[in-house]
Parts: structure tokens; C-alpha cells; sequence
């Protein structure tokens, strides 16, 4: 069999495999053996490594890997069963030879393994487990990320992410049992704390500290797969949803334009809007169409209708920048924040000229925790410059590039600072 | 042109299902290469990280494993060299030395009658 040749039909399947294979092992053998899921799973990776190395790789990946998976879970069984207990409604069955393979077959048929993915990802969105944590659960277990993957992810250490996820599943084995998606009314309460995590997990592929493109595209294409598994359970396909996952796929569509061939970061304004991906926003687009059923309006229609707005103009000139200060106008009601504020000012100064901008980035409360963030003092040295203030936005500059959070933002607002001194630049907007 | 077996043995384990799937991508086109240029004679097989051990004297069967883990031999595979300098020449190639693992390289016993 060729092994290399189909090397790249399987792009990061085994992280893909993962959430599936961990969410229906633990639906068997119940939420306090996540740990037993979490190793019988790695078992079945190294197996996988070792003889498809030798063999190449099978004709069908994921169905071998769910084979053996599914192979090494009745390995566990057998051989724990007399040292514990499995999930309750399932732990009879499990014990008699009789019927242990029917019930751990009938387990990975695909709808439910579908579900087993939904309960997993609801069940990491407990309340008693921080924000935070359920973002680096997500990834760990549903998306397959290593330790050292996560925090690279979230720029932070390994032993501090270790300790959150080890805690985190400390909860979520003490919980019992998974989370029945099946309950309408059950899902509905969990469902707004699940749309947050995949929103705060989108967002940190897409405007967090991390530098390296690669993972920052690989968060938000996590963030979408997730959320269209959502999408796909009769309840879930709530307004919000199909909100949320068309703002992620309409501000997903500018990632290929964000960086220019040299690798430096585009603002919005410089973006080759041709490198946007055109079925991204399509998709965006009608999504959001589907999200206008019932009254219900998120953070998420106005966030997915101001990602439309600049989707659906052909340059910076020509977006309606009326009616993006109108949305944040909107979501400053719905989900007020120093960030949300910043970018309403710079809507403004693009639509109301840049002393107008530099107003609106002045009445910002709270903005001390901007202070940190590199754009709040960008956006003053573009108006400043703008407004012929080469000093000023030289100054301001200089404040932006020191919050710098990566080499990407350094080198970017490094050569904002030199442009400013060059008098024969032309005034950027 | 003779034969020599690789023994591998040893190699950090993977610490993320991405890390795997990598090394094993880079087994599977380290083999293809190494068939590509004549060299293969056979893939062999990886061998389970367990088993028993029989030992002489009262033939006492003990389980494994029987050394640390970084000697324990986890596959082998056969292939063909001029001599056994191009033979370990090629073995750095090998992906287990990016894992902190060992080929071992050793000619295989010609029977010249």
C-alpha cells in the first residue's frame, strides 16, 4: 500500500479523532473514568503510529482508528470490570460476556458518537468550571490538543495549563455522569455557556496574543467544526447559534488577507480583499439569514452583522461605516467592553473624520485596561496622523509598539512609528 | 550488496495526538524513501511493549518488560546495503532519532557454504 502519497488526505486526524473517540469511550465507561477513556484513547494512537509506519496507512483512517479504538475498549473492560464500575445504565450489561460487545458496538454507531461529542462538549461547559478552563477542556479533549499545544495556544505555561486542565477534569469526573443533550430544556439552560466558550475559543484563534498563523487558523477551524456540531442537533440549531457560527465564518473568511506574502500584518483597511474567502462568506451570509427566526438578539447577530458589513463591501471607502457605528452602537447595550467601545470609535472616526474618532476614543470608561492592548493606542496615532500630527502619532506609536504582544504586532507597529518621522509618506488611514 | 536488520529502540512517547500522527507521517515516508532507492528487504513488524521473559536454568517465565524502557526494543526492519557504513548512513534518517531513541544497526550473518 502507498504509505507517503495519501499522507495528506489525513491532515490532523488524529487531533479530529480524538474528542469522538474520548466522548464515546467515556459515555461507556462513565464520567469518572475519563482518565481510563482519555489513556485507552492514546493506546489506540500509538497502535495506529506503530503499524501503519510499518503498512502505510489503511484504506479508511478514522474507521480504523474508531476499530481499534472500540478493540482496545473491550480490552479495558475486561480486564477492569472487576476492579470498577463503568457508567451506571450501562454497567450490568458491561459485566456479562453476553452482552459487552453488542453494548459497546451499539455505542459507536455514528449518530451516537455524534451525540457522545455533543455531551462532551456540554459537559465541559459547567458552570463550576471557569471560562477559561472550559476554552482549554475544549481543546484538550474535544480538539485534541497536547498540554504544550494549549498553552501555546493561549501563550501561557505549561505547568500553569497543565494544572487548570487537571483541575478542570478533576470537576468533570466528580460530575457523574454526561451531559444529556436529549432534554430540550436541559440543553437550552447549558447551551448559551457552550456558544461562549466556542466564542471565546474562536476568538482566541483570531485575536489573541498568539502569533504563529498556523494555530490561530487552526482555533477558529476547531471553532467552526465544533459549532456546526451543534448546529446539527435538532436542538441546538437555536438563532444564537446560527449567529455565532456565521460570525465566525464571515470574520474566518478574512484570515488568508491578514498577513501579506512578506508576512506582515495587514490592517483591515490594507487587506487584499480578493485573498477573502468567497464560500466562507457565503456561507456566513446565509447562516446569518437562518439566524433572524424568532426575537432573540445576541451579541452574536450584531457581532455576525458588522463581520457582513465589511464582508459585503468591495474596500474600506465604500463599507458603510454609518451603519457599523450603529451595530456597535447596539452591541455596546448588549455586551459593553473597553475593546467593543475601541472599535465603535474607530468606526466612528472613519465614518465622522478622525477628531470625531479621537472623541469617541476619549469618553471610553475603564479605558485603563486598554492601556495594555496595543490597538487602543494605535487607533489614537492613526487619527493623530491623520489629523497631520506627526508628534503625536509618533508618541502614541511608540506606546503601542511597547504593548506590543508578538514579534507580528512589533514589526507592524514598528514600521507605523518609522512612517510617522518620514515626511514624504503618505498619511495612512 | 548485504542485508542488515534496524532495531529500534527506545524514543520519547508522543505528548499529543498531533505529535503522533507527525511521527508517524515521517516513518511512513522514511520507509517509502528507503524502498524507493532498493534498500527495503522487508518492513518488519512493530512488537508489543510487553511479554514475557524465559530465563534459563529453572526456566522460570517471568513478565516483561525486561530492560528500562529506552532499551527495550520496539520494532525491526530488514534492508539492503553496500556495506554496513551506507547502512548506518542511512539509518540517520530514521525519525526515532528526532525522539531521543536508538537504531541499531547489525549485518546479517551470510551463510557462505
Amino acid at each position: 500500500m502507498d504509505g507517503g502519497g495519501s499522507a495528506a488526505t489525513i491532515d490532523h486526524l488524529f487531533r479530529r479523532q480524538h474528542g469522538r473517540m474520548v466522548a464515546v469511550l467515556t459515555r461507556i465507561f462513565g464520567m469518572h473514568n475519563l482518565k481510563l477513556a482519555e489513556d485507552v484513547v492514546q493506546d489506540a494512537f500509538c497502535r495506529a503510529s506503530e503499524i501503519w509506519k510499518v503498512d502505510g496507512l489503511p484504506e479508511n483512517p478514522p474507521a480504523w482508528l474508531m476499530a481499534a479504538a472500540k478493540n482496545r475498549a473491550l480490552d479495558a473492560i475486561r480486564r477492569e470490570r472487576t476492579a470498577r464500575n463503568f457508567a451506571p445504565e450501562l454497567d450490568r450489561l458491561l459485566r456479562s460476556e453476553w452482552t459487552v460487545a453488542p453494548t459497546v458496538n451499539e455505542h459507536f454507531g455514528a449518530n451516537a458518537i455524534r451525540d457522545d461529542l455533543l455531551r462532551m462538549m456540554f459537559s465541559c461547559c459547567a458552570p463550576a468550571i471557569s471560562e477559561e478552563s472550559q476554552v482549554a477542556l475544549i481543546l484538550n479533549i474535544l480538539c485534541g490538543f497536547g498540554v504544550d499545544e494549549v498553552a501555546g495556544a493561549f501563550v501561557s505555561g505549561h505547568a500553569a495549563v497543565e494544572k487548570r486542565i487537571a483541575r478542570a477534569k478533576k470537576i468533570l469526573a466528580a460530575s457523574g455522569m454526561l451531559f444529556e443533550v436529549n432534554s430540550a430544556s436541559e440543553f437550552a439552560t447549558r447551551l448559551p455557556a457552550v456558544q461562549r466558550a466556542l466564542y471565546l475559543l474562536f476568538n482566541e484563534g483570531y485575536h489573541g496574543a498568539c502569533a504563529e498563523t498556523a494555530m490561530r487558523t487552526e482555533l477558529c477551524r476547531e471553532a467552526i467544526r465544533l459549532i456546526r456540531e451543534v448546529l446539527a442537533h435538532p436542538n441546538g440549531a437555536a438563532p444564537a447559534s446560527f449567529a455565532l457560527a456565521a460570525l465566525m465564518c464571515l470574520n474566518a473568511a478574512r484570515i488568508p488577507s491578514r498577513k501579506d506574502h512578506s508576512g506582515n500584518l495587514q490592517p483591515l483597511s490594507d487587506q487584499d480583499r480578493s485573498q477573502w474567502d468567497r464560500d466562507l462568506i457565503a456561507e456566513g451570509l446565509r447562516l446569518l439569514e437562518h439566524s433572524a427566526s424568532g426575537t432573540e438578539l445576541s451579541q452574536y447577530h450584531v457581532e455576525a452583522a458588522i463581520a457582513a458589513a465589511h464582508a459585503n463591501a468591495p474596500s474600506t471607502e465604500a463599507t458603510d461605516w454609518r451603519q457599523v457605528v450603529s451595530l456597535y452602537d447596539m452591541l455596546m447595550q448588549i455586551q459593553p467592553s473597553p475593546v467593543v467601545a475601541l472599535n465603535r470609535a474607530i468606526a466612528v472616526g472613519q465614518s465622522e473624520g478622525p477628531e470625531r474618532g479621537l472623541m469617541a476614543l476619549d469618553a471610553i470608561g475603564g479605558s485603563e485596561r486598554l492601556a495594555r492592548y496595543p490597538f487602543y493606542a494605535a487607533a489614537r496615532a492613526d487619527f493623530e496622523l491623520r489629523l497631520g500630527h506627526r508628534d503625536a502619532a509618533r508618541a502614541h506609536f511608540g506606546d503601542a509598539l511597547a504593548a506590543a504582544r508578538n514579534p507580528d504586532e512589533k514589526r507592524y507597529l514598528a514600521q507605523r512609528l518609522a512612517a510617522c518621522g518620514d515626511v514624504s509618506a503618505p498619511l495612512q488611514r | 550488496m548485504a542485508e542488515f536488520a534496524y532495531l529500534y529502540r527506545g524514543g520519547q512517547r508522543p505528548s499529543s495526538p498531533e505529535q503522533s500522527q507527525q511521527i508517524m507521517q515521517k516513518w511512513v515516508a522514511w520507509m517509502k524513501e528507503l524502498g524507493e532507492k532498493g534498500h527495503m528487504v522487508d518492513r518488519g513488524q512493530p512488537l508489543e511493549q510487553s511479554g514475557k521473559l524465559v530465563k534459563a536454568g529453572n526456566r522460570s517465565v517471568t513478565d516483561g518488560p525486561f530492560a528500562e524502557a529506552k532499551d527495550v526494543v520496539g520494532g525491526f526492519t530488514l534492508i539492503r546495503a553496500k556495506d554496513i557504513a551506507e547502512a548506518a548512513e542511512l539509518a540517520k534518517g530514521c525519525p526515532i532519532l528526532e525522539r531521543g531513541g536508538d537504531v541499531e544497526v547489525r549485518p546479517i550473518m551470510q551463510m557462505n557454504m
